[in-house]
């Protein structure tokens, strides 16, 4: 039943509670799925098949018995390595934490489990979320399931892979400067990075504590929102939690509405740099919102520009302190120094570290000990902090002018794995547009825009709203999207290339 | 300022507990001088007067009950250790010898 994985989750939920398809032949299709492509996609880095199963048949049980089930209850789902996973190996892409199962589950994980989505197992991603290609996980690349030699984007390519490779209907995906909207736009799909705050943090594995925020990865506007409600709302388990209701997204989704929304374009995310490709189905997509009576202005956000700069000081200096609890001593590899008879604890720390850390790891490791350190510090981490504030109100002065901000979500469709592996710099360019919304804490949605005529790969258009107004993302996104398959005859993903039954053996199998 | 040497890093790596290879150091510094470059554009900006932001929502003192709740258990904490002994993480010796 090929059709079963190529439906939305909204869809599959509606044939879970009319009794059509179990859980059980649900959950199947999808484990079968990944047996045919993921060896040549790599979007796992573990499947839990016998987890999956009997967390569907225990649904299906549920079902039968005719208790009252959470409408996604039975819908699988992918969880982005990064989160931990009761009883299921956690390693968020590091050779450190390489066989690591966490003896607790992430809050969102316990969401999942509570409304019934069926867990299948955990997704390819860089190396601790450092990185826009998957290039920098310690268990070798994702594929991008519209061209294999391409990168997904990153950091949470397997995330999208996974949905844009209908391995999974849904996704977990964590963004703290891009990483669930990039590869979102790189691979056809839709993903969400809610307000920071809307989504509990515990039991994520912390890249940087005041960016990171989880959110879906999905195949519609719709998808996003129904999941973005199950994992959202207050959690006293982070400190950092917004005590509020979560913003009415899944009726948002199903309204959508622009007339009379003024949508602004964000002068500095655009122009140069920005491939042409990108640009026109940018533009066609405005000029779709402008048809359907959205008023558009252009704003200005001057201190943009700087953001990528605040952005790695910020991050580094977050993160060198949250990598530090990587210590060899609890959890995780442990790794003798050569040549030294009874090592001491510091030895044994700095050889572990040295083994188990990717080279983008200790860069930005060794980078935000020097961004912090005494002498520094002001011109450094305090001068990026005093920039985020005025981003911030970069962002507050535009949302006075308008109720949503568009933008491309990357300046360039997905380049070729390899690429830029050696060049630092250019990687991080990648996610120029995506992260003033982390420095500023606002969310975001990136959805297909449509094909480059230059290369036939997916682009991504970027929805921003102001901080606890994600609902505005969906209503305006459902309509764009639902315009722009209108256009397409149906959904972007159905013109991707039909992956063949690959004879490799799925890679984590392998390993 | 952005004169980032190779000693420094050197230097850095040691505080940062990472045992680098001269080889990862000698490709390390001339990465991170590039970066450097880069960042450094933060210094363009005029902001004397403007406040640091350290953080999207402007919480304090998120405090909870001060109640008793279940935890993990001893054999829980323990079973990603890399080494353990009597209900106890087992590490290397701290001190270095005389």
């Amino acid at each position: 039943m090929p059709e079963l994985t190529r439906s939305t989750a909204a869809v599959l939920a509606q044939r879970l509670a009319s009794g059509e398809v179990s859980a059980v032949e649900l959950t199947q299709a999808h484990l079968d799925r990944i047996a045919d492509v993921d060896g040549d996609v790599h979007a796992f880095l573990h499947v839990d098949a016998d987890g999956a199963l009997a967390a569907a048949r225990s649904v299906d049980e549920r079902r039968a018995a005719g208790e009252a089930l959470h409408p996604l209850a039975g819908v699988p789902i992918a969880v982005k390595d990064i989160v931990t996973t009761k009883g299921i190996p956690t390693t968020a892409g590091s050779r450190i934490l390489a066989g690591w199962v966490p003896p607790y589950d992430a809050t969102i994980v316990r969401r999942l489990k509570d409304a019934g989505l069926v867990i299948l197992g955990k997704t390819n991603m860089d190396e601790f979320a450092m990185g826009s290609s998957t290039e920098h996980s310690a268990f070798g690349p994702t594929h991008n399931p519209w061209d294999l030699e391409r990168i997904p984007g990153g950091s949470g390519g397997g995330s999208a892979a996974a949905v844009a490779a209908f391995e999974a209907p849904l996704a977990i995906g964590t963004d703290t400067g891009g990483s669930i909207r990039q590869p979102a736009a790189v691979t056809g799909s839709v993903g969400v990075k809610p307000t920071y705050g809307g989504v509990s943090r515990y039991g994520l594995i912390a890249l940087a504590s005041s960016l990171d925020q989880a959110g879906p990865c999905t195949r519609s506007v719709l998808d996003a929102a129904l999941l973005h409600d199950v994992i959202g709302g207050h959690d006293p388990l982070d400190s950092t939690s917004i005590d509020a209701p979560v913003p009415a997204v899944v009726q948002a989704a199903r309204q959508g509405e622009v007339r009379g929304i003024r949508v602004g374009v964000v002068r500095e995310l655009s122009g140069d740099g920005y491939q042409a490709g990108v640009r026109s189905r940018f533009d066609e997509a405005v000029q779709l919102l402008v048809e359907a009576g959205a008023e558009v202005v252009e704003v200005s956000c001057p201190h943009f520009e700087y953001a990528l700069a605040a952005y790695y000081l910020i991050l580094p200096s977050e993160a060198s302190s949250n990598l530090a609890k990587f210590d060899a001593m609890r959890y995780g590899l442990r790794v003798a120094p050569p040549g030294v008879e009874t090592p001491t604890a510091e030895q044994v720390m700095a050889a572990t570290r040295d083994a188990g850390f990717g080279d983008e790891v200790k860069r930005r490791i060794i980078l935000g000990t020097y961004a912090l350190s005494a002498g520094y510090y002001d011109a450094y981490y305090g001068q990026a902090q005093k920039v985020r504030t005025l981003i911030a109100r970069d962002f507050a002065a535009a949302f006075e002018q308008a109720d949503v901000l568009i933008s491309p979500t990357t300046p360039t469709t997905a380049f070729r794995l390899g690429e830029k592996l050696d060049d630092p710099l250019a990687m991080y360019l990648n996610d120029i547009a995506t992260i003033p919304a982390n420095l500023a804490g606002v969310p975001g949605m990136s959805l297909p825009a449509g094909l480059a005529a230059e290369d036939g790969l997916p682009v991504g258009v970027q929805l921003l709203a102001p901080a606890m107004a994600d609902d505005r993302l969906y209503r305006v996104g459902a309509v764009l999207e639902s315009l722009l398959e209108q256009r397409w005859g149906g959904p972007l993903l159905d013109r991707a290339p039909q992956l063949q039954p690959s004879r490799s053996v799925p890679q984590e199998v392998r390993s | 300022m952005s004169a980032l040497t190779r000693d420094d890093v050197a230097h850095l790596a040691g505080l940062a507990r990472i045992d680098a290879t001269d080889d990862e150091l000698d490709r390390l510094a001339g990465q991170l001088a590039q970066i450097l470059d880069a960042v450094d554009r933060v210094g363009e900006v005029a902001a004397a007067d403007v406040p640091p932001m350290s953080h999207p929502l402007p919480l304090t003192n998120v405090t909870r009950p001060d109640e008793p709740r279940p935890g993990l258990t001893a054999d829980e904490a323990l079973a990603g250790a890399p080494a353990s002994e009597l209900q106890r993480f087992s590490v290397p010796r701290i001190l270095e010898e005389d």
